[in-house]
């Protein structure tokens, strides 16, 4: 016994020496602060956006939505129970989806706009096949042994799924197997994000840690630290070399993936509110980040400010979304509102 | 209700701007520690007088703070010199006790919090009712408004800063107990009926205990004072609605239920409404599963870790500087497309509700501004189907398409269904690469040695390397050679607005410098990441 916690301390003790040696590798190129590099960018001012629409149809809390890839269609979805897909335009709902399990934490729309998936507290990833004349369910991925807190298609073919019980998984739907699972985590996986060429994905976790993984090698590439508390959000920045993550300690901060650490923190000393969501404009400069505070903040990228905030909702900002052609942005809220503004 | 406080000055909350509402109230939380920031608490305004509030002013938790900051404007509104005019309201037979209209809040909060749109009166006092401070004595709904409807202010024992958490058991209780009261104004609504009926079901083996305790409260309550009784009541339906809301309301006591299990909240105090004791049997959500075991570290797990370290230390890291300047140069690119920066041409359809903006997105006759995206890398180009088709057509003029043509079969192949993958793979093989193949690429021979082993047992990463070696190669050679094109250059000029002479030469400079600088300039392309 004595030995075995000797060795293993032994180990630790090494393991201590490789992450001090990592953080001096990563000092060493930490020329330079962001936001004062980022004096020489042009300015955006104060952003200042008008509420476009407000879309009342959910009857509980919303917990997440998602664009489709043809910036118009977008679906919701709600603790009543439902999934909704919406016409943002007109404000119409196109198609409402009865959910089993009314305890849904995640949606996600398919780039092909036939499909979308949503799971929750069922441990499981449910696809339905929109297109059909009433809604099919077309599978029900059943592997995970936590709660399902994000989930992503990378096609009609497979789905990334996040999951509460610190996993990520890439699943095949020709067969509702797994394909790969990705440990690596100690605490909940709580999001995550595809890049752009589909070749590698990050995720954000209970344990403070933003992670990249290899789609294709099934293995964690990089991990990033600097949080203090659980990452609820993340997102790439549309480079495909950086992303920003929202976590419970009320902070957004941006990592480089090729200098393989934090570039920029956005916190403020009045936002005492964690981070439930967060998007990015199309060009990356601004974030709209939603926090528990029932407000969706702005701020620019580069010089870490606030540029602006989207005040509205009656409760918590649980979700938020650019869609593709940038044209706005959607907040959803558990005060079973989406608004639309731009 | 309110203690006689001594005589204060009158001090303003902090200021609210008049057009949007900055909100800090949260919901009641799980287990959040305030960040360790440097900043001050601000003063606490109102506070020359004693708050009734019992919040530990040390503590800065994120919803303690908000409560203590409610706590001490309800003290303030309740105050018999500065406060609102609470008073016993003669109706048709009865009196009501201790009320006051909507209309006196409104006005009250808009002369102390300097307020001075009444709509922005109406959601902050909205938001204090939907927390649970004050109530409407005639409706299930906490929500205020800028009327003749009475209000009453909840006691300080159901305040939400006293962090209550009650259990289902309480619930029925406080039911069973309102069925037993006969009286008219205690009668359940649907939605309560409907809650009482499910928990007859669930608690059906110790719905006796939980009928005793109702009635030991209805004697309890029968002792009190007549007017009194009628506060209390209120107040507890309040508490009830706060805890238990009627459908269709916001619940602002329920906290993310993917944080629930981890709750480590020193606040939550586990007691009864009623001074239950506690049973054996708490009420949880079925759903909710038990908590997976934590992953501590074992021996292997310390192994793996050592492992995975070993590979970070030596990977190349970019200097900061030459990272921010990136991401600077990549958003003043695209800053231009931004819609929340530049306004976008043709409006934007959320605004104008005019759909040419998609419609154009859609069609094959692109705008210069989509030409001219082209230009900034060739992941931009092939992501457009319009960029795509024309470099296309450039490659065939060239009798050099056959890189682009595998590149895309490839990326097809990636989003087919598993059992075509095989298949797919072959024909691409076939076609592009076997020998005396139709549409021949040129691969190094490292990549041809690397793609038929992988053909051993073909997959969607099977041509991995062989499509990373193709697109370095059209990214470096035909591509650039495509955007100094008559086909390239004739679409991006071709679709300028007629200006004057002097306009169009200096435009065309612009357009070519960028082009140029776009080619020449250290910019993020992307697709293909270094690690």
């Amino acid at each position: 016994m004595a030995a075995e916690k000797a060795e293993i301390d032994a180990l630790k003790k090494e393991c201590d020496g490789l992450r001090t040696q990592i953080e001096a590798a990563r000092k060493a190129v930490n020329d330079g602060n962001m936001s004062s590099a980022a004096g020489s960018a042009t300015d955006v001012g104060r952003v200042q956006l008008k509420l476009r629409k407000s879309l009342k149809g959910h009857l509980a809390k919303i917990y997440s939505m998602h664009w489709s890839s043809d910036s118009r269609s977008m679906v919701s979805a709600s603790q009543d129970g439902k999934l909704l897909v919406w016409d943002t335009h007109t404000g119409n709902k196109l198609v409402a989806v009865p959910l089993k399990s009314a305890w849904v934490m995640s949606v996600a729309f398919a780039p092909s706009g036939n499909l979308v998936a949503s799971g929750g507290l069922d441990n499981m990833c449910t696809v339905y096949n929109i297109k059909a004349a009433s809604p099919k369910t077309l599978r029900e991925l059943d592997a995970h042994t936590g709660y399902l807190s994000c989930c992503r298609f990378l096609s009609d073919n497979e789905i990334l799924t996040a999951s509460g019980d610190t996993t990520c998984c890439l699943w095949d739907l020709e067969t509702g197997k797994q394909k790969i699972i990705f440990t690596n985590h100690i605490g909940d996986c709580m999001s995550l994000a595809l890049s752009n060429d589909e070749n590698t994905f990050v995720s954000g976790a209970c344990d403070s840690l933003a992670k990249l993984w290899d789609l294709r090698e099934g293995t964690c590439k990089q991990t990033f630290s600097g949080h203090t508390s659980d990452i609820n959000a993340i997102q790439f920045f549309p480079n495909g070399n950086a992303f920003v993550t929202g976590s419970d300690d009320c902070s957004c901060k941006m990592y480089d993936l090729r200098s393989d650490q934090e570039v920029i923190t956005y916190q403020d000393a009045s936002l005492n509110a964690g981070v439930t969501s967060l998007t990015l404009s199309n060009s990356g400069r601004l974030i709209f980040a939603g926090y528990d505070d029932f407000n969706c903040h702005i701020w620019d990228s580069l010089k870490g400010e606030k540029v602006g905030v989207l005040s509205g909702h009656d409760n918590r900002v649980s979700c938020t979304g650019v869609p593709a052609d940038g044209m706005g942005v959607c907040t959803g809220s558990w005060d079973s509102f989406l608004k639309l503004w731009n | 209700m309110a203690e006689a406080p001594q005589q204060q000055q009158e001090e303003e909350e902090e200021e609210e701007q008049p057009s949007s509402v900055e909100e800090t109230e949260a919901d009641e939380e799980s287990e959040e520690e305030a960040k360790e920031s440097v900043h001050t608490t601000p003063p606490r305004p109102l506070l020359s007088m004693r708050s009734m509030s019992t919040v530990d002013p040390d503590d800065d938790s994120p919803n303690m703070i908000v409560y203590r900051k409610i706590e001490d404007i309800v003290t303030l509104i309740q105050d018999e010199e500065e406060g609102v005019p609470i008073r016993t309201v003669k109706s048709f037979m009865t009196k009501i006790p201790s009320v006051v209209t909507g209309t006196d809040i409104v006005q009250w909060l808009m002369k102390n919090l300097a307020i001075e749109d009444p709509a922005e009166a109406m959601h902050i006092g909205s938001l204090i009712a939907a927390q649970g401070y004050f109530f409407p004595i005639s409706d299930h709904v906490l929500s205020l408004k800028d009327d003749g409807t009475f209000y009453r202010f909840q006691a300080p024992y159901f305040w939400p800063s006293n962090c209550w958490e009650p259990e289902n058991t309480d619930y029925a209780i406080y039911l069973c107990k309102r069925t037993m009261q006969n009286k008219t104004r205690l009668e359940l609504a649907d939605y309560e009926a409907e809650n009482l009926a499910r928990l007859q079901r669930a608690f059906a083996r110790k719905w006796e205990f939980i009928y005793m305790q109702a009635e030991a409260q209805v004697k309890i309550d029968r002792k009190k004072d007549k007017t009194e009784r009628k506060i209390l009541d209120s107040q507890e339906r309040a508490f009830w609605d706060v805890h238990r809301p009627v459908p269709g309301c916001v619940n602002t006591t329920e906290m993310d239920i993917r944080k629930c299990r981890r709750m480590k909240n020193p606040h939550r105090v586990k007691k009864s409404v009623y001074g239950l004791v506690e049973e054996g049997t708490q009420s949880q959500s079925p759903i909710l599963t038990p908590s997976h075991h934590c992953r501590k570290g074992t021996k292997e797990d310390v192994e793996k870790e050592i492992l995975f370290l070993n590979t970070q230390i030596d990977r190349h890291r970019m200097k900061m500087s030459k990272v921010a300047e990136s991401l600077i140069s990549y958003t003043d690119q695209y800053m231009d497309y931004d819609q929340f920066v530049t306004a976008q041409e043709p409006a934007n359809p959320w605004n104008s509700d005019d759909p040419s903006l998609w419609e154009l997105e859609a069609s094959k006759e692109p705008s210069q501004q989509r030409v001219k995206k082209w230009g900034f890398s060739l992941e931009e180009a092939l992501k457009d189907p319009a960029g795509q088709e024309l470099f296309l057509k450039f490659l065939e003029s060239e009798f050099s398409s056959e890189n682009l043509r595998f590149w895309l079969a490839v990326q097809d192949m990636k989003r087919r269904p598993q059992q075509d993958v095989a298949q797919r793979a072959e024909d691409i093989w076939a076609e592009f690469l076997a020998e005396g193949a139709p549409s021949s690429i040129n691969l190094d021979s490292h990549s041809y040695e690397r793609t038929s082993q992988n053909l051993k047992d073909p997959g969607r990463y099977s041509y991995e390397d062989a499509q990373d070696h193709i697109y370095k190669l059209m990214k470096s050679d035909s591509y650039t050679r495509f955007l100094r094109s008559n086909v390239y250059q004739d679409l991006l000029m071709a679709k300028k607005k007629p200006e004057t002479e002097q306009g169009r030469r200096t435009s065309l400079e612009k357009f070519t410098r960028s082009v140029g600088k776009s080619l020449t300039g250290k910019r993020l392309t992307g697709l293909m990441q270094s690690s």
